[in-house]
């Protein structure tokens, strides 16, 4: 019987009459209500988030909003995010391309070498680097990257900020990654082995395919939480009002910076747009993460 | 070859079976067995493996790709994509394309090319609305093949950003002080040129439910800033507007959080009516503002929405940026005693009778008559070499029309265009952009 | 179908033994502890970087950097000239997060208790998700919808009417009310913290034994004694880790803080004046900072760093050692 369900009458013992019975009663049942009014005053941000990005958002949503690039002043009404949403989608294809092997992979060499002395160590590291603010990994790679400490420099461009997004995700990936690959079960690297396989096989051909939905899962979820991200793009992307293609040496536009500088503003037609932007950049991470469960879903389905 | 089969029922020891790493030689029945039942658990999937039921297998093999191999070649898809992008951009870039005679736009001047190129500025939030109206105008219109992103991050942002050459050309309000002209020169090899491009009006908007217009002086506006004077009914305030009915509500100061040359302007003009200001705070793009009741916001944009969202607010913005909103502005005493109204006209009687230098930085400052005191002109940088020909071919081009047909764009955003004799001063500066090549 | 195509040469290859180590082995692993140990390189250049950045303007302010509050950047080029006192950042970052932990702490552990204790099974997983739906929202919309409606249609009128009655005895509520202001900044970070520290929380007090809580009712407790008797003690070290989970969130939280706190140089004496967070002003002034200022900036930036690893490395700590898992869409 699981008593954290238990109804109250099932319960036993209170039937019991004891001198304080009713105010331990009552007791109960304020404490009971309060731990409602805290549910509810929790709740109350959720509804008030998604109704107001509905409804604002909807109000200034249009076909045109999709598919136009920002009109070239503020103060004007129309236009749309394009260049945003197309920055956004460079960005991340860079941030994932860096971030998910090298997540992944540190991820393995924690969970399959754990008997290394190099493992907690990288994995400790690997949980501090989760609490690196973002705006500092920003100012890291405009120091390093668009300035040019190292010798070099790219500029404002897609691929600093591009980089300054696989920074976040690393440690967001390896992490998730690691949760996973810890859930494989022995058996079936017992079974591998048993099989005849070396080690890297037992990992390459076993361990990570096994693992291969919950692994894309993580990975999702670290370009969902890199998708709405603003201020390492602020110091490495700068902006831009047009669909950029160059690489390097060329400002890179991103949803959320946009989002950013056009809610700060005092024009309507602005912030009305921001607030479009807004639905647009939800739904972008909402698309992303039911990609991933369907993932998950098709390929537990294949078994 | 491996053996497919059903179940493993027609394998046999000592054959070769498909694992996925390879193959393995079962040794007894009963080690047969094991692998069978253990390869599965493995999920051993290949289109040949035991124990694959043969329905499955015909499945298998009718479709070849695998969810997997789909997943690779979406991503191999993507990055062949994003590559052949990437070449495109870059191909796309530095192409001159010289027709010679006219083309086809609208403006008057004579035979000009078509040019291409794109180009990176920065800078002051002050000028923004004009310098992005004529950016819209001239490369829908004049240039189709151009593309010019003007980025509004303050004039200290634009300083920096041009001496750090991150940027094709800068914008501040601000011009360079001495120190900064020696870095930029060291920086580049060769000077950096200021260009003004219009006089604007810095606006005290305000926010005071009710009171429609509002006059106010230079030393009232000291205190004001200085937090001396921090109720709007205070006897100062009430003295300048007599028969009004002024609120007893704190005054919220808005100010400028970042580098800005509209500060700038803003507290040249403080200093100059106030020594106690020029000895304290004094003038700069960033200062410590004193007021204990004040606010910060980011660009022009940041200081309006900070007077909009604060009921008794008072902040300095550019004109444009509170007609455009609609929060009023109060009028300024001059130094003859006028209690002028920023427009145009009074933007434009602001800038009559100073005296320019040849390098054309100057301030606006003792403005008397019908001028609006407190009025600033605002710069573009550039460079007198390092720039790629077509580069500077665009940059010249693009400036000298925004001089000369960016007039009346001007005028509707409130901005003053430049006098003709210090139009013709700006003009002979274009030609000196990469004039050391 | 028993078609025995050989494919090797002479007799049937036998496996090498498990266990010994071929060359691809050793590469392998080479391969996998080089990625692990960038993780390691990239946090050390970060730090080692930043701190020979920085290094000119901590030697010219000495330990004033962290206690002075005078913020005056110079214009140099090459020396620092200017004042760096970057006290009133910290202390607006550790307010904003301060009123956060106040709000979201209660706020969380009544929701887990709730999630854990009292509700249902069939309500339980709809509003455990609905929880994880805050941890989705990106921080700009937080900001954006703080910014555009929160703040100005629903704290505005609060904090009106907290500082107009309080005000008058409590020194920190005192008016004039700044609509942007440490207050605004502290309840939307609030809201954002919730989840993760909800979430550990729940994780925590889901292990306590089931024998205890029956022994509680078996000796005629009542659901509110038998949490406080049974759930909490045991869940005290676990909601410690989560709190400081939660404040490491929020004292590395950016944007959403930038775009509420009001922005001011200054210390407010009230909550509900303006300020300035760490990552606020590094946010808002880079671009434009001269080059001794961006060494200020990136000493912040060290300031932040160093304080947010230190409370993520003892919360992580304590969450493990109490058996807790830091696990879920929220907690990272």
């Amino acid at each position: 019987m699981s008593f954290a369900t238990a109804s109250p009458t099932a319960r036993p013992g209170l039937r019991t009459r004891t001198p304080n019975a009713a105010a331990r009663k009552r007791k109960d049942r304020l404490m009971t209500g309060l731990l409602l009014l805290a549910v509810t005053l929790v709740l109350i941000p959720i509804i008030l988030i998604l109704y107001q990005v509905i409804l604002r958002g909807i109000g200034a949503m249009s076909w045109s909003f999709l598919t136009s690039t920002q009109p070239f002043s503020q103060r004007n009404e129309g236009g749309g995010y394009l260049n945003g949403l197309f920055g956004t989608l460079y960005l991340l294809l860079i941030a994932v391309i860096v971030a998910v092997p090298l997540g992944i992979a540190t991820a393995t060499f924690v969970v399959e070498y754990k008997d290394s002395r190099l493992s907690p160590i990288i994995r400790f590291f690997t949980d501090v680097m989760t609490g690196v603010p973002s705006i500092f990994i920003g100012l890291y790679i405009y120091a390093l990257l668009v300035q040019g400490r190292i010798g070099f420099s790219i500029g404002f461009s897609t691929v600093a900020g591009g980089l300054a997004l696989s920074l976040l995700m690393l440690p967001i990936v390896a992490r998730a990654s690691e949760e996973v690959l810890r859930l494989v079960p022995d058996d079936l690297r017992n079974a591998a082995y048993g099989l005849g396989a070396r080690r890297w096989q037992v990992v390459t051909r076993t361990v990570l395919p096994a693992a291969s939905s919950g692994l894309i899962t993580g990975s999702m979820l670290a370009v969902g939480r890199a998708a709405g991200e603003t201020a390492p793009l602020l110091l490495t992307a700068l902006g831009a009002f047009a669909l950029v293609l160059d690489p390097i040496n060329a400002p890179q536009s991103a949803l959320p910076l946009i989002i950013y500088n056009e809610a700060r503003g005092p024009f309507e037609a602005a912030q009305a747009r921001a607030w479009a932007g807004a639905l647009e950049l939800m739904l972008l991470v909402l698309i992303l993460t039911i990609i991933a469960r369907t993932v998950n879903r098709s390929s537990e389905l294949e078994r | 070859m491996p053996i497919s089969g059903n179940r493993g029922d027609d394998a046999h020891p000592g054959e070769p079976l498909w694992v996925p790493w390879g193959e393995f030689t079962p040794s007894s029945r009963w080690v047969l067995i094991r692998v069978t039942s253990l390869s599965y658990v493995a999920g051993a999937k290949g289109p040949d493996a035991v124990g694959v039921s043969p329905a499955k297998r015909i499945r298998e093999r009718r479709k070849p790709t695998s969810m997997k191999t789909t997943k690779r070649s979406f991503v191999v898809l993507l990055l062949v994509l994003a590559l052949l992008a990437a070449a495109c951009g870059s191909d796309s870039e530095d192409t001159t394309t010289t027709q010679g005679g006219a083309s086809d736009d609208m403006t008057t001047t004579e035979a000009s090319m078509a040019l291409s190129a794109h180009l990176l500025g920065a800078g002051a939030s002050f000028p923004a609305p004009i310098y992005l109206e004529w950016i819209g105008e001239y490369t829908s219109n004049v240039q189709p093949d151009v593309s010019i992103n003007y980025q509004s991050i303050g004039s200290g942002g634009g300083v920096e950003q041009f001496i750090g050459q991150q940027t094709d050309f800068g914008a501040s309000d601000a011009f360079l002080s001495d120190e900064d002209l020696a870095a930029a020169a060291d920086a580049r090899g060769c000077a950096a040129i200021h260009i003004p491009t219009v006089f604007g009006a810095v606006a005290l908007g305000y926010n005071l439910d009710g009171v429609d217009s509002l006059t106010l002086d230079g030393p009232t506006l000291v205190d004001i800033f200085f937090g001396n004077v921090d109720t709007w009914n205070d006897a100062a305030i009430t003295a300048l507007n007599p028969g009004m009915d002024l609120p007893d509500e704190p005054i919220i100061v808005a100010h400028r959080l970042d580098g800005s040359g509209t500060t700038s302007i803003f507290t040249t003009y403080l200093s100059d009516v106030s020594d106690e200001w020029a000895n304290g705070p004094g003038a700069g793009k960033e200062i410590d503002w004193p007021a204990p009741n004040s606010v910060g916001g980011d660009k022009n944009d940041g200081v309006a929405a900070q007077i909009q969202q604060n009921p008794g607010a008072i902040g300095y913005i550019e004109l444009s940026y509170a007609i455009e909103t609609g929060i009023p502005v109060a009028d300024m005493i001059n130094a003859d005693g006028n209690a002028v109204t920023p427009t145009l006209e009074s933007t434009a009687a602001a800038a009559d009778g100073i005296t320019i230098p040849d390098d054309l930085r100057f301030n606006i400052l003792g403005v008397g008559g019908e001028g609006y005191p407190i009025a600033g002109a605002t710069w573009l940088l550039l460079w007198q070499c390092g720039y790629d020909e077509n580069v500077s071919a665009v940059l010249k081009d693009w400036i000298t029309w925004d001089l000369t047909q960016g007039d009346s764009l001007a005028e509707e955003l409130l901005y003053s265009p430049l006098p003709a004799s210090l139009e013709a001063k700006a003009l002979a500066k274009v030609d000196l952009i990469n004039s050391e090549g | 179908m028993t078609t025995t195509t050989d494919t090797h040469s002479g007799a049937p290859r036998r496996p090498p033994l498990a266990g010994s180590k071929s060359v691809a082995d050793k590469w392998f692993r080479r391969g996998l502890a080089f990625a692990g140990t960038s993780v390691l390189l990239i946090l050390g250049t970060m730090l080692l970087f930043t701190v020979i950045d920085a290094w000119p303007v901590f030697r010219h302010e000495g330990l004033g950097f962290i206690t002075s509050s005078t913020w005056d950047p110079g214009v140099s080029r090459t020396e620092v000239t200017g004042q760096y006192g970057a006290l009133a950042f910290i202390i607006g970052t550790l307010v904003t997060a301060g009123i956060a932990l106040v709000i979201a702490v209660p706020l969380s552990v009544g929701t887990a208790l709730y999630l854990t204790q009292v509700a249902q099974r069939r309500v339980r997983n709809p509003l455990t998700y609905a929880i994880e739906l805050l941890a989705a929202v990106p921080s700009v919309v937080y900001g954006l919808w703080g910014l555009l409606f929160f703040v100005p249609t629903v704290l505005r009128p609060t904090m009106n009417l907290v500082a107009d009655t309080l005000g008058g005895f409590i020194p920190f509520l005192a008016p004039p009310v700044i609509t942007y202001n440490y207050f605004s900044a502290g309840v939307v970070l609030a809201i954002m913290i919730i989840p993760i520290i909800t979430a550990v929380t729940r994780e925590v007090m889901a292990k306590t034994p089931p024998s205890e809580i029956a022994a509680a009712y078996a000796l005629g407790a009542t659901r509110w004694e038998m949490m406080r008797s049974v759930v909490l003690p045991r869940a005290r070290p676990g909601m410690i880790g989560a709190t400081m989970l939660g404040l490491g969130r929020a004292l590395g939280e950016t944007i959403a803080v930038a775009m509420l706190i009001g922005g001011s140089k200054q210390i407010g004496d009230s909550i509900f004046k303006g300020g300035q967070s760490m990552a606020g002003i590094i946010a808002v002034t880079f671009q434009e900072a001269a080059p001794e200022n961006v060494k200020a900036l990136i000493g912040v930036g060290v300031v932040l760093f160093v304080i947010t690893i230190i409370v993520n490395m003892v919360a992580r700590g304590i969450v493990l050692l109490t058996g807790g898992h830091v696990t879920g869409d929220a907690a990272v």
